[in-house]
């Protein structure tokens, strides 16, 4: 990775990733987890590659249980998510807030405004509210970087976890940062304030049983009510006085396009979001004419606002709710300029690579004129044309189910063309208990679930995940076996090809698949082509090492190599 | 309502996922950032964008406000891809730069990737940066295997 730019003044140009990944390191984070997302994925490639411990879990849950174990003792913790992610890890957020941690926890959530790269537009705010954790919202590198630690600290002092919420544009943006350490130091933990782990006993703290947590909920809103008295005093929110008659609040982002849009407007710029400072906010709303929230979304800001009986002014939603917004669109929203924005040229979607394996997995699909419940990751690109070879695809996993659905309704003519089709990181994420529930409760038809194995998570650009074998920092590891998860499961017929070089097998064995009405899982297996160089290294790395490690024994199978053991 | 408005210099770069847009913006963004302006790039990347249309933003001057350049402000654009001029063109000021392919003799390029260091060269002709920063920049940002090919597109785009 190329050095990040430095001035004169040692300022670095930073994305708010790198700049989050920068200010874990300057914590003394002692681990960092989370499932790859755009536009979350390069923090933790970036605070493994200043030499912090990052690793990715199977999905956003178990990266959010992790986490909270290491802060039960007293670590700091780092854990990162795109906003559908924080949907899967909710279960645990929603109880950890009441159980509370020892260290510190800081949960990064990047939302999506606009959908650059994403199935929905969902707004995370809701979830600090719904799950009453404390919220920090970073308008650029350099808030992002200070931020993190007032979160940090947050987090410690009122021992709960703390939700950092960010978005495309705060996350990919680079902008100067001014580091408090030299950016080729790496501070020892005496110097970054982080406490030493150790576990202590608390059963009634975090077992949350009803007897436990009827407490742990009066106390957790006790925190909230002395959190918003600090955020009133002292939390981290810019009052800048220029206008008296227009005053606009904002967090996030917005604040900049704020700043060029109205650069008379007085602006209160909030950097904790919740809970929100009431009183801040009124103060600043008494001293304008006029007083206008500034926000991308839903009206979150706006509703609780106007909850708190005050009189402001929000954008108008049947416009300006969709997308993100942006200089020109700040500006519409302070002339109530709702009128029709001008609609841009449209570009070119994007598409699969030439010679990806997935193109020839979903020509084979085509052609034998499957149903296809599909999933998420680069092959959704398959739904476009010219393949037009999916049918539907909502969230992580769904393939397995959505299929099963299918087929358990359907005419047994149609039920016998559906597939489910899945990624290999998508899978361990959450398409086992897909394959689980097949086995289950198998439909009369049976079921063919395809995985489509390229050896990583290439839509994030090319994550390792627990099938490859590597760790985040490509270090080896355990590699996960899909055929013995699948034979474990209860599927008779489990195959592997590789769908560029056995096509015409491919093709036989999901025609024939699909004619009997029994459970089938197919690994169409072969490397992404932009990860194929590195993948055939570390393979050959393996290999020899193997060799090494056991020159006398001989495989213990006798397929004579061409099976994956 | 307007009245201390900041000299902001706007540079769009556009072109088709994996063409090197964003590493030119990357440069690009590193050579002014090192000559001691303020600097804010915004994109939006992803696996997913490959093959479809991409940008990269960059804005600097003494204070830049927001990452993204608003609709029609463009000083420079700067196009990689034929396909995607009239995509994009709207985004140009009236008295704006265009720069795309056909401004460089691309059967001078020592390979077609080094298309994007060939057009930062037909841009560095804007600018009084030092022709030692553009460099040191693209040593910086690419293995050194593609040094002295980068020397040479470079040195196509910028010489008139």
């Amino acid at each position: 990775m190329p050095q990040p730019s430095q001035d004169k003044n040692g300022r670095l140009l930073l994305s708010g990733n790198e700049a989050v990944a920068l200010a874990a390191l300057h914590c003394g984070v002692a681990l960092g987890t989370g499932y790859p997302g755009t536009p979350s994925t390069e923090i933790l490639e970036g605070f493994s590659a200043l030499g912090g411990k990052a690793q990715w879990a199977p999905n956003e849950k178990v990266a959010a249980e992790v986490a909270l174990g290491a802060a039960f003792a007293k670590a700091r913790v780092l854990c990162t998510m795109k906003h559908v992610g924080l949907n899967v890890a909710a279960d645990v957020l929603f109880t950890m807030t009441y159980s509370g941690v020892d260290g510190g926890y800081v949960l990064v959530v990047a939302d999506d405004p606009g959908l650059a790269s994403s199935q929905n537009e969902q707004d995370s705010r809701r979830y600090a509210e719904a799950a009453v954790a404390p919220m920090f919202e970073p308008a650029d590198s350099q808030d992002a970087y200070d931020l993190l630690q007032v979160a940090f600290a947050t987090s410690e002092r009122w021992r709960i976890p703390v939700i950092f919420r960010m978005t495309t544009r705060v996350c990919h943006s680079k902008s100067p940062v001014k580091p408090r350490f030299a950016p080729d130091v790496i501070p020892t933990a005496a110097e970054t304030g982080a406490p030493a782990t150790d576990f202590v006993r608390n059963i009634a703290g975090r077992v949350m049983v009803p007897g436990h947590a009827k407490p742990a909920h009066r106390r957790l809103r006790a925190k909230m009510a002395e959190m918003e008295l600090w955020n009133i005093s002292q939390g981290p929110n810019l009052v800048e006085k220029r206008s008296e008659s227009l005053g606009i609040i904002t967090a996030g982002i917005c604040y900049h396009h704020i700043r060029e849009a109205a650069p008379d407007a007085s602006v209160l710029k909030l950097g904790m979001t919740y809970p929100l400072p009431l009183a801040t906010i009124r103060a600043f709303a008494a001293t304008v004419d006029r007083c206008v929230i500034i926000e991308e979304n839903d009206p979150w800001l706006a509703t609780a606002l106007r909850a708190a009986d005050l009189r402001i002014e929000a954008k108008d939603d049947a416009t300006f709710r969709f997308g993100e917004l942006s200089v020109d669109r700040v500006k519409r929203i302070l002339n109530k300029d709702t009128s029709p924005e001008p609609v841009p040229p449209r570009g070119k979607p994007p598409e699969l690579c030439k010679g990806c394996p997935h193109t020839t997995s979903f020509e084979v699909m085509k052609e034998l004129n499957c149903i296809v419940s599909g999933d998420i990751g680069c092959y959704t690109l398959a739904a476009l044309p010219p393949l037009s070879a999916m049918d539907m695809m909502i969230d992580m996993g769904a393939s397995v189910g959505m299929g099963l659905g299918l087929r358990h309704v359907l005419p047994r003519d149609q039920a016998k063309r559906v597939i489910s089709v899945i990624g290999d990181s998508t899978f361990l994420h959450s398409g086992l208990p897909g394959l689980v529930e097949m086995a289950y409760n198998p439909p009369e038809t049976g079921h063919v679930l395809m995985i489509l194995d390229n050896g990583t998570t290439a839509m994030t650009g090319q994550q390792e995940h627990p099938g490859t074998g590597r760790h985040l920092d490509g270090s080896g590891t355990h590699k996960v076996n899909f055929e013995e998860m699948a034979h474990a499961a209860g599927v008779k017929n489990v195959f592997t090809i590789n769908p560029i070089r056995e096509r015409a097998m491919l093709k036989a064995v999901l025609a024939d698949s699909l004619q009997k009405d029994e459970l089938t899982v197919i690994i169409a297996r072969s490397p992404c082509i932009l990860a194929a160089g590195r993948i055939a290294a570390w393979d050959k790395e393996l290999k020899a090492k193997q060799a090494a490690d056991e020159p006398a024994e001989s495989g213990s199978c006798e397929c004579g190599g061409t099976c994956q053991h | 309502m307007t009245t201390n408005q900041v000299q902001t210099t706007n540079i769009r770069f556009a072109g088709l996922g994996g063409t090197g847009v964003i590493k030119a913006s990357d440069i690009f963004a590193d050579v002014v950032f090192r000559q001691g302006h303020t600097v804010k790039k915004a994109e939006v990347h992803g696996m997913s964008q490959r093959g479809g249309s991409v940008q990269s933003d960059v804005r600097f001057g003494s204070e830049v406000h927001s990452p993204m350049i608003p609709d029609g402000a463009c000083d420079f654009l700067v196009v990689m891809e034929p396909t995607q001029i009239e995509v994009v063109r709207g985004g140009l000021r009236t008295s704006g730069t265009l720069i795309v392919p056909a401004d460089i003799d691309t059967t001078k390029l020592p390979s077609a990737k080094s298309l994007n260091v060939a057009m930062l060269g037909r841009l560095s002709r804007h600018f009084d940066f030092p022709e030692s920063a553009w460099r040191e920049s693209l040593r910086a940002n690419f293995p050194e295997k593609l040094h002295t090919a980068n020397d040479t597109a470079f040195d196509l785009g910028r010489t008139p």
